[in-house]
């Protein structure tokens, strides 16, 4: 009997554990996941918790209703991988024994790594929305908050979801106008980065819509400390950005685990190969989902993609077949732009995103780079979606693991 | 596209950065300074220097893998080159815009 062990229960390991139950033999293989967490948290609902959209209740579940019988689920923190012996340990000190190795342990936020930002003010006036206590505290902020100064800002890339750093920019917009007070309220973007977004064609468009909303851009801003005393934030190049209440996303990393175990880059992320998700150093680990290096969007859609094609690679690893060398850094997200409407975006390792329609070329019903109604539609139905078919390892209908070009104006 | 500098002829991508790091030289990254106003002394050749050497190697660049090369901490490599230090000390290197992950 030979084991293929999972790291992380979350989306792309949950994924993993469903896709392999249903391909390999149970007399063959045995299939562990382990996470030291009983909560499966559907991160994009951290989002829309603030704004009163969605209740903890929506975003919250448990792990073991998404792992497959057949596969035995361990509650466990993982301590170190240890790919020389093909044994990984735990923190309670036993030692699993594995033939492959799927590391899903995703991404997470260190705001230890900026001066100040967990000083005084943390969830005070400095809040983040990239965890569910986070985004909690910050919703409880925002029902009272009278107003004044609100600054988004962004620390570095790369960071899970690019694109929600700006919806949230583009919901409080929404919310601060239904509340009737959209003329109390200062909003700024702050961002390392020359613009919006990092793809020319899309910067554009959100250009132009953060105009649209009267919502302030500050750009190439490289944070060196938030000043708690002044409630500011201070850039290397001294530039200085003044808040009345901060939601910033801190620096993210991979978990501290591959640190521990001399296999992550600077960030802790894993060197990946790009096209076929099998980690640079030992043939028998592969990676997918946030905890990689490939230089795709950190989405859960993008883990959805791999998923499909780590799957067959793993089958023909196995079958010792040499690997399909076929992931294209397949994303597609919803950008939720306030007042119930939506853009949606398409695109891949070297294609940026452009306006087109999708998923049927020429037809739709969605389309690409505008704002719609059916967008909007779109984005929240990828709730249900997601656990009810993107967790269990179903393909979506009419969406290829590989991006599409029909449709398309490039 | 191409451009005419400091005499020698070079291709250059929409954003002003050379395609070709081999039509390189001095003269062409003091003149690409200039362009961007930056006066170049000896340490900003050193950071330079530095960074063709990683593209070299085909290692990526980062703001936050700089200010661990011991070349260069980040609060200087912004006064050498203030507002966006990575896109402009990289154009005057010759080399390619660094693609900031998605
Ligand atoms: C605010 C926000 C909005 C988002 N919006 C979208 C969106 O609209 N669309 C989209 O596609 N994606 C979105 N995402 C991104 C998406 O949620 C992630 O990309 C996706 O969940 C990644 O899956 P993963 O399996 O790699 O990591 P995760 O789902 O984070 O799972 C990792 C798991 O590993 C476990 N783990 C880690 N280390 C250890 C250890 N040492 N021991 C034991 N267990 C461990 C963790 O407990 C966790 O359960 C959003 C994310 C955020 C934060």
């Amino acid at each position: 009997m030979k084991h293929l062990l999972i790291l992380g229960a979350g989306t792309a390991g949950t994924m993993m554990a469903n896709h392999l139950r249903h391909n390999l033999k149970e007399d063959d293989w045995e299939i562990s996941i382990i996470d030291e967490k009983e909560e499966h948290h559907y991160q994009p609902g951290y989002l829309f918790l603030p704004f009163d959209i969605y209740q903890p209740e929506d975003i919250v579940k448990s792990i073991a209703e998404f792992i497959p019988k057949g596969v035995s689920l361990i509650k466990n923190k993982i301590e170190r991988i240890i790919p020389a012996e093909n044994k990984v340990a735990m923190k309670t000190g036993e030692m699993l024994e594995y033939d492959v190795l799927i590391i899903a342990t995703g991404a997470k936020i260190a705001p230890e790594e900026t001066t100040g930002m967990q000083g005084a003010e943390w969830q005070k006036s400095v809040f983040d929305f990239y965890t569910f206590e986070g985004s909690l505290a910050l919703r409880n902020k925002l029902r009272e908050w009278q107003g004044g100064k609100l600054v988004i800002h962004i620390t570095e890339m790369p960071i899970k979801c690019p694109v929600a750093p700006l919806e949230f920019a583009f919901l409080a917009d929404s919310y601060f106008k239904h509340k009737h007070m959209r003329d109390k309220v200062d909003i700024t973007f702050v961002t390392p980065l020359s613009g919006a977004f990092t793809k020319p064609k899309a910067t554009a468009a959100l250009d132009h819509l953060l105009q649209e909303k009267n919502i302030h851009i500050v750009s190439d801003f490289a944070i060196e400390q938030v000043d708690n005393d002044n409630k500011k934030i201070i850039d290397y190049g001294g530039q200085e950005v003044p808040f009345d209440l901060l939601v910033t996303v801190p620096t993210n990393k991979g978990d501290a685990l591959m640190e521990r175990s001399g296999l992550g880059d600077d960030l802790n992320y894993v060197p990946t190969n790009k096209a076929t998700l099998q980690s640079k150093d030992y043939e028998n680990i592969f990676v997918l989902g946030d905890a990689s290096n490939v230089p795709a969007s950190k989405a859960g859609s993008v883990a959805h993609f791999e998923a499909e094609i780590l799957t067959e690679n793993i089958l023909l690893y196995i079958g010792g077949q040499p690997l399909k060398a076929e992931f294209d850094g397949h994303a597609n997200c919803f950008i939720e732009t306030g007042n119930g409407k939506a853009l949606l975006i398409d695109f891949n390792y070297t294609h940026e995103p452009v306006e087109g329609t999708f998923p049927f070329p020429g037809v739709g019903p969605l389309r690409l780079l505008k704002e719609s109604r059916m967008n909007h539609m779109g984005k929240l139905a990828f709730r249900w979606i997601y656990w009810n078919v993107l967790l269990k390892g179903t393909h979506i209908p009419f969406v290829s693991a590989n991006m599409q070009e029909a449709g398309k104006h490039f | 596209m191409e451009k005419l500098i400091a005499g020698t002829t070079v291709t250059v991508n929409e954003e002003g950065y050379l395609t070709n790091f081999a039509q390189w030289n001095e003269a062409v990254g003091e003149a690409l300074a200039a362009e961007a106003n930056v006066v170049l002394t000896p340490r900003h050749w050193q950071v330079i220097n530095y960074l063709q050497l990683q593209h070299k190697s085909n290692l990526p660049l980062s703001i936050r893998q700089i200010g661990k090369s011991n070349v260069v901490d980040i609060k200087e490599f912004y006064q050498l080159f203030p507002n966006g230090p990575l896109k402009i000390s990289t154009k005057i290197a010759g080399i390619p815009k660094p693609a900031s992950c998605l």
